[in-house]
């Protein structure tokens, strides 16, 4: 005999399942690839840069309407003119924001609760990193714990009820002089151990499917460099071009680490850290900044006192520790991305020029790769003055925009998810 | 009005049941399980305990690999990194093959400072960018793990010992060399075709008072000769074969080992191609002992003894008014074909050539004064250009080996020769070469000759080379180096130098010797990037003929003794040649044009005999690789080889391949090939004769087995897969195919409204909104040379297999050739002709493979490329199953090396894989492969990708110069190898692209392979055309009625719902 009655098992079964799925977030990837790829180069989150910083945006201006927030963003200087808030930016930074045509309204939802997602956590910094879902799903990560418990403490409440409802049965049975036979304590009852061991499995499964996913995986990979250097010194406050060092970015399908004889370009003449700010590693320790321009003088060959005697044949080269490692069966040309794409170097190596040791940002699956073809618009030339002129040949395509069938052209229609764009 | 037949192996026509039987097992593999004693898994000893086992191992190793960490890898930068380099982009540098005075300029690709393919390099007025199998291969020899290293003296009989320095090599040298004073010095090379190289030999030579002998493998010396008594010229003139209307071949292999088969096979080609409004070509006879490359591409062939050479040349020469008495032809076909080919001649007198493949000189003299008859001479013979391929005359060689014999030459030096296996008496030449007291071999590797020399004195590798190259007068390419060299080597022009006193390095002199003619710096640096340096052409020169020796040719000719049962002849394979490259894997693993055989050398001989010596040539013979051994004797000469039997040989020639039966210090791959035919040749007291005139052949009743790709991959009874032609009947009924495609379409629009393509299939049609990837492929241009199938190699990382495994229908080829032998039904021996067809993945439309995949490992992109995703597969082989056109390849076992199981190469169940697997997969030998291209591991299918790597490349290349994707940029490797430009590839939505014109202009004769089935191919090809008279009764309905009363799987007709 089953010792509760069907709804009770219903429930419990309801509080279990709520308990699994509270703790799963849906990611604010979306948001965070907008950001990374439109805002990042102007906007940090929480200080100004060339634009203002982002946090709390929609306490400011007309922004807590995200209307007027796209409205903004596809034509600042149309914006600008009815709009006294931003005339004052202007004034205030003294440049007009790059118009960004193309984002969505969902898209300018996604980035600003990206940015909330952000504030809310580094208000709230033990909770997990993720952000937010969306504006429709506050739940943040304390609702999760609420709910994480309460789920608990009804499990629990239905077990000792059940329990107690059994004995009660029990009891009213022998009173009414039923012969029962002795109830099973719950952790020699069938049902129950089946249960138990079906919320194992489910559970179980699902973090060795995840870990199995994640195998080869290595997002946040942060090895220790033979040479502490520094993005935030170079691209961040020097503002070094990103091409400068990586110049295959631009032509090659690797970005290749610059030769020696290219840190030696600037650093015949650069020969102490003394200005920035101070650089801490990654437990907290101070970097001394010379000394790591002392170690690249030594791979060089190079003595500072004694610079004009300098024979860059004799350099050694670096050993740098390979942070982004893709299979050997995918085929990606960062020349495809950054120079035909327009893709800026954040939105895959995130914000390069705030770290001071590079760690790898995004998470480099396939899954990953896709999403960002499904969604990126190409540079399609929806006339002939516009856009990139390869793309003159999908006739289909231009057909389909004057009748009005399509809007714009992502990566997905021109057969970016196919196998053979990236494995052969 | 005749009737044909299309078959490849005798299996087909002797027993088709059987053969169909047989075939139908084509993929089936017995799992190498032990123990299950043929049972099957469930009834065998402990099917559950083993289960468990393979259960708990793949936990255990999935357990184990999941928690290995993540290696730590390391990118390391150039210390200095050069300014024009940039990592991952390819450069190219134009440079120029030369082997044994084969030259053919190309150009380099070079990935991150390695050269991994060789392209031909189309600047060049002669091969148009054309390539040879041999020339595609020659990058894998710069990786080769069997070159010579170093610089090393021979210390005992087998011994060398590294010598550590080349200034402590050149003292000792220079010891020997006074050591030598007294005695002449030799210098014996292969043909030189380099003016520096010249040069330095000859201050060499001036220096020590020596001699230099020119010695070709396979000699040219006859005609060299012969040229000297009737032009007074000893050279070669050079040939145009594309203006000649009628081309009457003697037995030159002009298409595939002749003089300079790429030039002449573009040449040829232009005559080949059809312009369907009028359709014209040229017309190919060819006078030939056995079935030759060449043969095979001919319009009509006449077989002969290899003793009646002479006689047939002789009896054209009377046919077509030569002053001589006409020799007896016994042989009424062979009387008949000469009087036809006579008038043929005469009636396009001035637009006619005639090549001979003999090395006598007599015979040789006879062909000039026909060449002189019929106004060949300063037409389609061109004496102001003189071709300097081969050089070698076979009397200085005789000379030489006799003086060394005789203890007169004090010191030998030796590049490019390899006589002590090559010579006609190469023990001869052994022993001569002990009686030198310094002998210096210059060779990459350690070959027959080199091992007998005191001193071995390694020269660079071309594509590590500086060098030039004039092959033909007024044309001269440029070898420069793309890589270091690998090794402690030297070019051996350096050594000359150093040795004669002057100390400056070859690559100095080189330079300052082009400089000095160019006149500046700059001017050497273009002419390096060209690759080529062309004057302008001289005026043609017909050279002034000189008849007084052609009675003497006859009367000699006529007199010659006649052969004895059986005839030998000796020929060159268009993938091994003379024998130089036999250590290439790649070379080794691609088959005969004609045989389809890998591997080995063996004897070819024609029905008849196969008959005589009670071969039978039922299914068996054709199906299992066992082949009748039988053994060859000639004087004193005796080999064992396997057997094959052709359709189309003479009946009493027997044919071998030379450049077999190598020293396995060569490598892996050349290791116990095959056997050594050269000791057949013999000298006839002017220049040596490549066959044998009486010769005993003894069926020795064992077998040996013969890796052959022949009846591989069939198409299970299907017809209309290879279509052929005459010239004739394409003029009287030029729609034959247009009209049988309109019954097929009618056919599929029954009861149903709209668009063919999307009516014939089930699934939705794949849009192709930009590009739409085609190819086609004129089979009239195709002469089977097999550059394509090497270039594939080179350019898609496939992998070699080894013999046993092709054995086992395992090879990898994505680009096959196939061959057609084409005959009248029941009488095949009355060969008609012979196609070849290039096959490859056709990339359908409406792609049965796709349908079948349980995982969607391969699919269509929307560029109409039917993929592969090697990481998806699984390994069910369901797709090659369903495939019509068998060109899927499965990696039945790890022939790359790229798991992460060392161990995963041996298998005792199914035997190990050939030791040339290993040599493939060195870490040297690995340096080829091309990095953007996966290395398959095991377990997964693969197939031609339509080369996606370089499509991708050309269209990114054009998205980042903001323009459109311009026709011809985007190339597939094989079309780029191709000498005859067969294969044409491009965008067919554009409609003023090559390839749609092409299809668009051939109508008539553009089809796709067995179209019935409605698989939509990109790929297409154009009709074969026979340039006879000869009317084919063609009525496809007809003949697809009777195809399927004998079709055993009812194909075509099965699918006309």
């Amino acid at each position: 005999m089953i010792p509760c009655k069907p709804t009770s098992r219903k429930l419990t079964l309801f509080a279990f399942f709520i308990f699994i799925f509270s703790g799963i977030q849906l990611s604010a990837q979306d948001g965070k690839a907008l950001f990374q790829q439109h805002c990042a180069v102007c906007h940090n989150i929480f200080k100004p840069m060339t634009g203002p910083e982002l946090m709390n945006l929609e306490e400011r201006g007309p922004w807590s309407d995200h209307n007027k927030l796209l409205e903004w963003v596809h034509n600042p200087a149309a914006f600008m003119a009815k709009d006294p808030y931003t005339t004052g930016l202007h004034t205030q930074y003294g440049i007009i924001m790059t118009p960004f045509p193309d984002l969505t309204l969902k898209d300018v939802d996604a980035i600003v609760s990206y940015i909330n997602g952000e504030v809310a956590a580094k208000n709230s910094p033990k909770g997990p990193t993720t952000g937010v879902a969306g504006e429709e799903k506050p739940s943040t990560s304390s609702n999760a714990v609420i709910f994480g418990v309460i789920s608990l403490i009804l499990a629990i409440i239905a077990l000792i009820l059940m329990q107690v409802n059994s004995n009660l049965k029990k009891l009213s049975d022998d009173k009414e002089g039923i012969l029962r036979p002795e109830p099973v304590p719950f952790y020699r009852n069938k049902i129950y151990i089946a249960f138990v061991s079906i919320i194992l499995f489910i559970v179980g499964g699902y973090y060795l499917t995840k870990g199995a996913i994640g195998l080869g995986r290595s997002e946040g990979y942060q090895p220790i460099q033979p040479i502490y250097y520094s993005h935030k010194v170079h691209a961040g406050i020097n503002q070094i071009n990103c091409l400068y060092c990586h110049g295959g970015a631009w032509e090659s399908k690797q970005a290749s680490i610059p030769s020696v004889n290219v840190c030696m370009n600037c650093h015949k003449a650069i020969n102490t850290y003394e200005k920035g700010p101070k650089l801490y590693d990654e437990d907290g320790k101070e970097i001394d900044g010379t000394a790591e321009i002392q170690k690249l003088y030594k791979y060089a060959g190079f003595d500072p006192k004694n610079s004009s005697s300098w024979d860059p044949s004799k350099a050694q080269p670096i050993s740098w520790i390979k942070i982004h490692n893709l299979p050997d069966y995918v085929f990606f040309s960062h020349e495809q991305h950054v120079r035909v794409g327009k893709v800026q170097c954040q939105t895959c190596h995130g914000e390069i020029t705030a770290m001071n040791e590079v760690k790898q940002f995004a998470e480099l699956s396939m899954g990953w790769c896709v999403n960002c073809h499904r969604q990126t618009k190409i540079d399609f030339n929806y006339d002939s003055t516009k856009g990139n002129k390869f793309y003159s040949i999908y006739e289909k395509f231009h057909d389909d925009i004057k009748a009005g069938k399509m809007d714009s052209i992502t990566v997905k229609d021109i057969g970016g998810l196919e196998c053979q764009k990236c494995h052969y | 009005m005749s009737e044909k037949k299309y078959w490849q192996g005798f299996g087909e026509l002797n027993e088709p049941e059987k053969l169909q039987k047989q075939t139908q097992d084509e993929f089936q593999e017995e799992l190498p399980f032990e123990g299950f004693d043929d049972k099957g898994l469930l009834d065998a000893k402990a099917p559950r305990r083993d289960f468990l086992k393979y259960l708990g191992f793949s936990t255990a190793a999935a357990t184990i690999a999941a928690s290995c960490k993540i290696p730590v890898n390391k990118a390391i930068p150039y210390a200095n990194k050069p300014a024009d380099l940039i990592p991952g982009v390819p450069k190219y540098y134009a440079s120029t093959y030369v082997q044994d005075g084969d030259v053919i300029p190309i150009v380099a690709k070079v990935r991150d400072g390695r050269p991994i393919k060789i392209e031909g390099n189309d600047l060049c007025s002669f091969t148009k960018g054309g390539t040879s199998a041999r020339s595609q291969a020659s990058v894998l020899d710069l990786y080769d793990m069997y070159r010579n290293r170093f610089p090393s003296r021979k210390v005992s009989d087998n011994k060398f010992e590294e010598i550590p320095t080349f200034e402590q090599l050149d003292k000792m040298i220079g010891d020997g060399l006074i050591g030598a004073a007294n005695a002449p010095v030799a210098l014996l090379t292969s043909t030189v075709v380099s003016p520096t190289s010249q040069e330095i030999i000859d201050a060499f030579l001036k220096k020590f008072n020596g001699t230099h002998v020119q010695y070709d493998a396979v000699s040219y010396s006859g005609m060299l000769e012969a040229n000297l008594a009737t032009f007074g010229k000893k050279e070669i003139p050079s040939y145009n074969f594309d203006k000649a209307n009628v081309i009457v071949s003697l037995g030159a292999d002009f298409l595939a080992t002749w003089l300079s088969p790429v030039e002449f096979a573009h040449q040829y080609s232009k005559g080949r191609k059809i312009d369907e409004k009028n359709p014209v070509m040229n017309k190919h006879y060819q006078f030939e002992s056995f079935l030759s490359t060449t043969g095979s591409s001919a319009d009509e062939r006449f077989t002969h003894r290899p003793s009646e050479t002479g006689a047939v040349a002789l009896a054209l020469y009377a046919a077509l008014g030569g002053n001589t008495p006409a020799p007896v032809i016994a042989d009424e076909k062979l009387k008949a074909g000469i009087a036809k080919v006579a008038s043929d001649l005469k009636m396009n007198a001035g637009s006619a050539l005639v090549v001979c493949g003999s090395n006598d000189i007599n015979v040789q003299s006879v062909v000039n004064a026909i060449n002189n008859l019929i106004g060949a001479y300063g037409k389609t013979i061109d004496w102001s250009v003189s071709l300097n391929y081969r050089k070698g005359i076979d009397k200085d060689m005789k000379d030489l080996v006799d003086k060394m014999d005789a203890g007169q030459i004090g010191a030998i030096f030796i590049y490019g020769a390899n006589p002590a296996y090559d010579y006609y008496d190469a023990d001869r030449f052994k022993s001569a070469l002990k009686k030198v007291k310094l002998s210096v071999s210059f060779a990459e590797k350690m070959d027959e000759t080199t091992q007998l020399c005191n001193f071995i004195v390694p020269t660079h590798h071309y594509l590590e080379s500086w060098g030039d190259a004039e092959p033909k007068t007024g044309c001269t390419s440029f070898i420069q180096p793309t890589i270091n060299p690998l090794f402690k080597t030297r070019p051996y022009q350096t050594s000359l130098l150093t040795w004669t006193g002057n100390l400056t390095t070859y690559e100095d002199y080189f330079k300052n010797y082009w400089t000095k003619k160019l006149g500046s710096t700059e001017a050497l640096e273009k002419t390096l990037q060209d690759g080529v340096l062309e004057t302008a052409a001289a005026p043609s020169s017909a050279g002034s003929f000189n008849g007084a020796t052609i009675a003497n040719a006859a009367t000699a000719i006529s007199s010659a003794k006649k052969g004895g049962k059986n005839e030998l002849v000796l020929y060159q394979k268009v993938s091994i040649g003379a024998g130089a490259q036999s250590g290439n894997p790649w070379l080794q693993e691609l088959p005969d044009p004609v045989s389809k055989a890998t591997w080995d050398n063996y004897a070819m001989i024609s029905m008849p005999m196969a008959n005589e010596l009670g071969i039978k040539l039922d299914n068996d013979y054709e199906y299992y690789p066992e082949k009748p051994v039988v053994k060859l004797t000639s004087g004193k000469t005796e080999i064992e080889l396997p057997v094959l039997v052709f359709p189309g040989m003479n009946a009493n020639t027997i044919a071998i391949a030379v450049g077999y039966g190598r020293t396995d210090k060569l490598g892996k791959a050349a290791a116990g090939v095959g056997k050594n035919a050269y000791p057949f040749s013999s000298f006839n007291g002017n220049t040596i004769s490549y066959s044998a005139d009486d010769v005993s052949i003894v069926n020795q009743h064992k077998t040996y087995k013969i890796a052959r790709t022949q009846i591989h991959n069939t198409y299970e009874n299907r017809f209309e897969v290879v279509r052929e032609t005459s010239l004739a009947t394409l003029k009287k009924d030029p729609e034959v195919i247009p009209e049988y495609r309109k019954e097929l379409t009618e056919e599929y629009y029954k009861g149903s409204e709209g668009d063919f393509r999307k009516n014939a299939t089930l699934y939705p049609e794949h849009s192709q909104p930009g590009l739409k990837w085609g190819m086609n492929i004129d089979m009239n241009s195709c002469v089977g040379c097999g550059a394509c199938v090497i270039a594939c190699h080179a350019e898609n990382n496939v992998p070699v297999v080894g013999k046993h495994e092709v054995m086992r229908a395992h090879e990898m080829h994505w680009l096959r050739i196939d061959r057609y032998f084409v005959s009248a039904p029941f009488q095949p021996d009355e060969l008609q002709a012979v196609v070849f067809q290039p096959m490859l993945c056709q990339h359908c439309d409406n792609a049965p493979c796709e349908n079948v995949c349980p995982v969607d490992a391969t699919n269509h992109s929307s560029e109409g490329i039917n993929q592969m995703a090697y990481n998806r597969c699984i390994g069910t082989r369901y797709c090659a199953n369903n495939c019509p056109y068998k060109v899927r390849r499965f990696n039945w076992a790890d022939y790359t090396g790229s798991d992460s199981f060392p161990n995963n190469q041996i298998f005792t169940g199914v035997g190990e894989l050939d030791p040339v697997v290993e040599q493939m997969n060195d870490d040297l030998t690995r340096m080829v492969l091309n990095p953007d291209v996966t290395v398959r591991s095991r377990g997964v299918m693969e197939k031609c990708s339509f080369c996606v790597q370089k499509l991708q490349a050309a269209k990114l290349n054009a998205k980042a110069e903001n323009r459109e994707l311009k026709d011809g940029e985007a190339k597939t490797a094989c079309m780029m190898a191709c000498p005859t430009e067969a294969i044409v590839f491009g965008n067919a939505h554009d409609k003023e692209s090559r390839i749609s014109k092409m299809r668009n202009d051939n109508p008539n004769r553009m089809y796709y392979v067995i179209e019935q089935l409605h698989t939509l191919p990109n790929v297409s090809y154009l009709e074969k055309v026979r340039n006879t008279n000869e009317i084919i009764e063609v009525n496809s309905k007809e003949r697809q009625e009777e195809a399927d009363a004998t079709s055993f799987v009812q194909g075509p007709k099965g699918l006309k719902i």
